[in-house]
């Protein structure tokens, strides 16, 4: 039963990690573009207002200012919405934080459908293909408000760049705070099973562990695999699966193409080629309306992972 | 500035620019115009203005300085080899495989490069990070970017310039070099910036205008920099593309072009003769 479960947004983790870290790290600094108060790193500002600060609504400037305080021994971390960190500010985030290698952090919140009623321009479903792309970048996509915390004090504690991303959407806290452990580059083994894989990545992971429950009564044991980082990606825990279980269903708040489907994809092609079904947003556009009625209309739900593992085994008898 | 600095300070310029045909010629390849254009502003801040030293490139008081016109690394790699961070010999292997002189400064490898830049626009925007972390941990080094006429063309330069104001960004010195060509031509055939002077003071900045050519006016530019508070200051150089060597100067077809064997020999005779007139 759900009906006791804590919802936060991870972008509200993301601003209470930084505020609550900033007493620790004193070289951490928080940069924004005027966003402050949908990022939550207002909460930083409000505690650090010297360490804080607002570059306007200048991405592209706001990443090239984070590399060079991050020259300068700083741990910036540069924040905005996905679209316009990884969208806008493409070229800069490769050009002058991935080829130095710097130490930057982008946190990029309101990723993916669940930004809801603001539409197609502001529903970034392609940040995770594109920073796939650059070499050395680390990709973390939380969970829940656990494991966003988690991530944050992770990516101070590694030296070079890292994108985060972060949603918008209120979404249950699955992990308990208290044993959880997080590690970059390892995904974590949420339920055991053997008929097949889910692995999820981000605000689908709830969905994925709801799919699993309904599957089980059903007497199909679904292995639920929670992939936290994106790059560099837990091969070793994919190809396992791949040969337990023999057959992938992936899910994500993010396009099909360039995301963690065809990262499992790519990996299980070279390494144990099973069959891999790619539950994601399909090469097309969001729209407005409320997150959860948005994500359900483009299949980013539990009942469509249910629906579509039926449809896989059946394909494989 | 004393006849003896200014005299040194000749033949150093004349020297970084020996080692830019140097370069250029041995890649076959590079960008010798806006490379010529800066070299006497680099040989100022290399051996007069900056702190800095070449046997501790990632001394944490240094002050920065950030080729945001990263093409023109021909003129930043000759600098820094005739300041001694590399043998000038080295220069000849410019953008060859396994150098690590690539074709645009890349600051993992090359010691004394403070920042990798090469897209236009880019580096301007990190020098306001620099400047803006030695604001906020009250170390007093100073930062200096200096970009080209054509890359004002990129808003990036505009959202820095915003931002190095409001910071009030009083370390930071940019200098733009205005030689007035881009690769498709004369700037205002292009898609002018101009007029830089009134855009940089209307975006809160101090502007000084100089001709790039005459080291007392580099000198002079570079003081009354020091003197500005509370603001961050541009020094527009109005210099002569390819300067140093008759037949590129003021040739847009020198921006990305590399002599061939008989050019090179006519550039180096003209320099070489240029520093025994000041030898």
């Amino acid at each position: 039963m759900m009906a006791e479960v804590i919802k936060k947004a991870t972008r509200e983790s993301y601003g209470e990690a930084l505020a609550e870290l900033g007493e620790k790290y004193k070289n951490l600094v928080v940069l924004d573009a005027d966003l402050a108060a949908a990022t939550k790193t207002g909460i930083f500002k409000k505690k650090f207002p010297e360490r804080f600060f607002d570059c306007g609504i200048a991405e592209a400037n706001m990443m090239g200012v984070a590399a060079g305080m991050a020259t300068a021994g700083m741990i910036p971390f540069a924040s905005s919405f996905a679209m316009f960190a990884a969208g806008r500010a493409f070229e800069i985030v490769r050009n002058s934080i991935g080829y130095p290698h710097l130490n930057v952090k982008i946190g990029a919140t309101h990723a993916g459908l669940s930004v809801g009623e603001d539409g197609a321009t502001h529903q970034c479903c392609e940040d995770i293909a594109l920073m796939r792309t650059i070499p050395g970048m680390v990709i973390i996509n939380p969970a829940d408000d656990v494991e966003a915390k988690a991530a944050v004090e992770a990516a101070i504690n590694y030296q070079g760049p890292v994108y985060m991303r972060f949603g918008r959407l209120a979404v249950p806290v699955i992990n308990d705070k208290d044993t959880y452990r997080f590690e970059i580059g390892k995904g974590i083994e949420l339920v055991s099973g053997n008929d097949l894989t889910i692995i999820a990545t981000g605000l689908m992971v709830g969905e994925a562990l709801s799919a699993a429950e309904t599957l089980k009564s059903e007497g199909i044991h679904a292995r639920v695999i929670n992939i936290h980082t994106i790059k560099p990606l837990d091969q070793e825990i994919i190809l396992k699966a791949a040969k337990e279980t023999g057959l992938l269903i992936t899910v994500e708040e993010h396009s099909v193409i360039g995301g963690l489907g065809s990262a499992v994809a790519e990996t299980v092609c070279e390494g144990y080629p099973v069959p891999v079904y790619r539950i994601g947003v399909q090469d097309q556009f969001g729209k407005s309306g409320p997150a959860l009625e948005v994500l359900k209309a483009y299949g980013l739900s539990a009942e469509n992972i249910v629906e579509t593992t039926k449809k896989a085994l059946a394909n494989r008898k | 500035m004393e006849t003896a600095v200014k005299k040194e300070l000749s033949i150093l310029a004349c020297k970084v620019r020996m080692g830019i045909l140097e370069g250029v010629y041995n890649a076959k390849c590079g960008h010798p115009g806006g490379s010529l254009s800066i070299a006497d502003v680099l040989t100022y801040l290399y051996f007069r203005e900056m702190h800095l030293d070449p046997q501790n490139p990632a001394m944490e008081n240094r002050d920065r300085f950030v080729l945001s016109k990263g093409h023109a690394a021909p003129a930043l790699y000759s600098v820094l080899a005739v300041k001694g961070y590399f043998p000038v010999e080295e220069l000849k292997t410019l953008r060859k495989m396994d150098s690590r002189l690539q074709g645009h400064p890349d600051m993992k490898h090359i010691p004394g490069v403070d920042m990798s830049t090469g897209s236009l626009g880019q580096g301007i925007s990190a020098a306001c990070g620099m400047a803006l972390a030695a604001k906020a941990s009250g170390a007093d080094y100073r930062v200096y970017a200096l970009m080209g006429d054509g890359e004002q063309e990129e808003g990036q330069v505009w959202e820095a310039a915003m931002l190095a104001s409001h910071y009030k960004l009083d370390n930071l010195v940019a200098i733009v070099d205005n030689n007035g060509l881009q690769i498709d031509g004369k700037l205002e055939e292009v898609c002018s910036p101009e007029p830089l002077d009134q855009k940089y003071a209307a975006f809160g900045w101090h502007v000084i205008q100089i001709d790039a050519h005459d080291l007392d006016a580099i000198e002079a530019a570079f003081k009354e920099a020091r003197t500005v508070k509370g603001k961050p200051t541009v020094i527009i150089q109005h210099s002569v593309k390819g300067k140093g060597v008759s037949y590129m100067e003021n040739n847009v077809s020198w921006h990305g072009a590399a002599p061939n064997t008989e050019q090179y020999e006519v550039a180096m005779t003209e320099l070489k003769a240029a520093l025994a007139a000041l030898q």
